[in-house]
């Protein structure tokens, strides 16, 4: 029984590979419109196997995806991906990367200089417009894959561990950008991520997965204003949240590597 | 890079100066090779006499016919086997052996099919070629990162816009291996099947020169191929350098 401002459903999903790997759910989750919503999971639970059929890149083994009250099949408009792996194009420079989708949506090119530039202001790669992928170190390409998602400003934002390559200071600045985007454009974020810390400072709400098949075991509120920033770090109730998804997420990370907790 | 270049030309310089000297003294006799100098003299005058045109404008048109024939059907043959797995595992060892075959032993079939004209040093030019091209083409589609693939499905693009925007440029750097390599099979086809049979082109005027004893005029004329090979190779290397400089990893 979705909520009237459930913007994505799941109901009962579950996914088993081919190699009848079973790799996710049973999952029921409902990402309310303009929430940010973390995921958190030990490694190989399910995270990126749940983005997958959340963005209908592949189809649910059972149950049912909806997204803005209508079912998935194949890649709704209005939803933007960007994956764990490095998917920036190494033949194109780092603003015809940005650009990549609008010019495809034949838009017209002085509304695509003006939001390429927004966003490569944005990522902080305007110094980068003209050097090509390899030119780059790993976190900034994958700033340039997130520019190329948000300038085609989705309804629903899916990253998959966007700032892995990146490290803890930088990481949080862009934290910081990406709730101001999240404020400006009112998108619904699903934010897959391993940190901790991240979750907890970003969303409100955080999912904790349990191991393989990944279900989720807790879903912690965190209650921040919608203007927040990386600063929230330094209030108590910040640590209370980030022990309590430790505590929730400890044991089944013991599992994940072979251990009994 | 520079250094390298200057370097490159002193050895070539080097050894052309050393064959000069070899046969301006005598060590090596004039039936048995002609002094660089000499060469390039006698090209000069047989493309001034208009002796060389008609054989070079055959030979040109069948490595050209055999160059395109093997890009086509390399492309193609490659992206069907690549779509199909099970075809792929049964004619993987073919593609791998395939190197081992002197493709020539073909060459009197495609005479007897097609007679002696162009078309059978096309065809021979051809079949030396799309190996390669193949090769190049299975393992430049292996090379599309599946990450982008799925980058496609977001943008919601379809087969052929998939084609031209991810899979085409993924795939280039080794496509273009297996077009270099694609011109220079067909050319040593194409010039080796005229030698060996032909009524015109290069290797049927190497042929000829040789056995009628006209020394000079056959290492004109390998002068003349060996440039023509090593000219439309380094174009085609500097124009893959200009395609890929830029994405290197
Ligand atoms: N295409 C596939 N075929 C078979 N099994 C797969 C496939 N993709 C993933 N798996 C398996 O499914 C499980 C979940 O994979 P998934 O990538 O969703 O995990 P994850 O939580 O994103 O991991 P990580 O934190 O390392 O990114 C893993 O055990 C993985 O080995
Ligand atoms: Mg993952």
């Amino acid at each position: 029984m979705s909520t009237p401002t459930a913007h994505a459903t799941l109901r009962g999903v579950t996914r088993i590979y081919p190699s009848l790997v079973h790799a996710l759910g049973p999952v029921d989750l409902d990402l309310r419109q303009g929430e940010f919503f973390s995921v958190v999971g030990p490694s190989g639970c399910g995270k990126s196997t749940l983005l997958d059929v959340l963005a209908g890149l592949s189809a649910p083994t059972s149950g049912t995806i909806a997204f803005e009250g209508r079912p998935v099949n194949g890649v709704p408009d209005g939803v933007g991906v960007v994956f764990q792996e490095d998917s920036s194009f190494a033949w194109l420079n780092v603003q015809d990367n940005v650009a990549f989708g609008l010019r495809r949506a034949g838009m017209e090119a002085a509304e695509i200089k003006r939001r390429v530039e927004y966003a490569l202001g944005f990522m902080g790669l305007r110094d980068f417009a003209t050097a090509f992928p390899a030119q780059l170190s790993g976190g900034m390409r994958q700033r340039v894959c997130i520019a190329r998602t948000l300038v085609m400003q989705p309804r629903l934002i899916l990253l998959d561990e966007p700032f892995g390559a990146l490290d803890q200071q930088t990481r949080l600045l862009m934290g910081d950008e990406l709730l101001r985007l999240w404020r400006e454009t009112g998108a619904t974020v699903m934010l897959i991520t391993h940190a901790l810390d991240e979750a907890a400072m970003l969303s409100d709400r955080v999912g904790v997965m349990s191991s393989r098949p990944g279900c989720f075991i807790d879903l912690a509120v965190t209650d921040w204003p919608r203007a927040r920033d990386s600063r929230i770090v330094s209030d108590p109730a910040f640590g209370l949240l980030t022990a309590r998804l430790w505590s929730s997420l400890r044991a089944e990370s013991m599992k994940a590597i072979g251990r009994v907790a | 890079m520079r250094g390298v270049a200057l370097t490159r030309l002193g050895v070539i310089a080097a050894f052309i100066a050393l064959l000069e000297a070899l046969c301006r003294f005598g060590i090596v006799k004039p039936l048995t090779l002609v002094a660089p100098s000499r060469m390039v003299g006698t090209l000069i005058d047989l493309i001034q006499a208009g002796d060389v045109g008609d054989d070079a404008a055959r030979t040109a048109i069948e490595v050209a016919g055999a160059f395109v024939l093997a890009i086509l059907l390399g492309v193609s043959i490659g992206a069907v086997i690549h779509a199909i797995p099970r075809l792929r595992r049964a004619v993987a060892p073919v593609l791998v052996s395939w190197y081992a075959v002197p493709s020539f032993v073909f060459y009197p079939l495609f005479i007897a099919l097609l007679g002696l004209s162009e078309a059978p040093l096309i065809a021979i030019g051809a079949f030396s070629a799309t190996p390669a091209m193949v090769v190049a083409t299975i393992s430049g589609l292996d090379r599309v990162p599946r990450v982008l693939r799925r980058v496609a499905r977001v943008h919601r693009m379809g087969f052929w816009d998939t084609l031209r925007h991810i899979t085409l440029p993924s795939a280039l750097p080794s496509l273009f291996t297996g077009v270099k390599l694609a011109f220079a099979y067909a050319f040593i086809g194409v010039i080796a099947g005229e030698f060996i049979l032909s009524g015109g082109g290069l290797g049927y005027a190497i042929a000829y020169a040789y056995e009628s004893f006209e020394t000079a005029k056959m290492y004109a004329l390998m002068l003349l191929v060996l440039g023509v090979g090593v000219a439309v190779n380094a174009g085609l290397h500097t124009w893959e350098g200009r395609l890929l400089r830029r994405r290197q990893r």
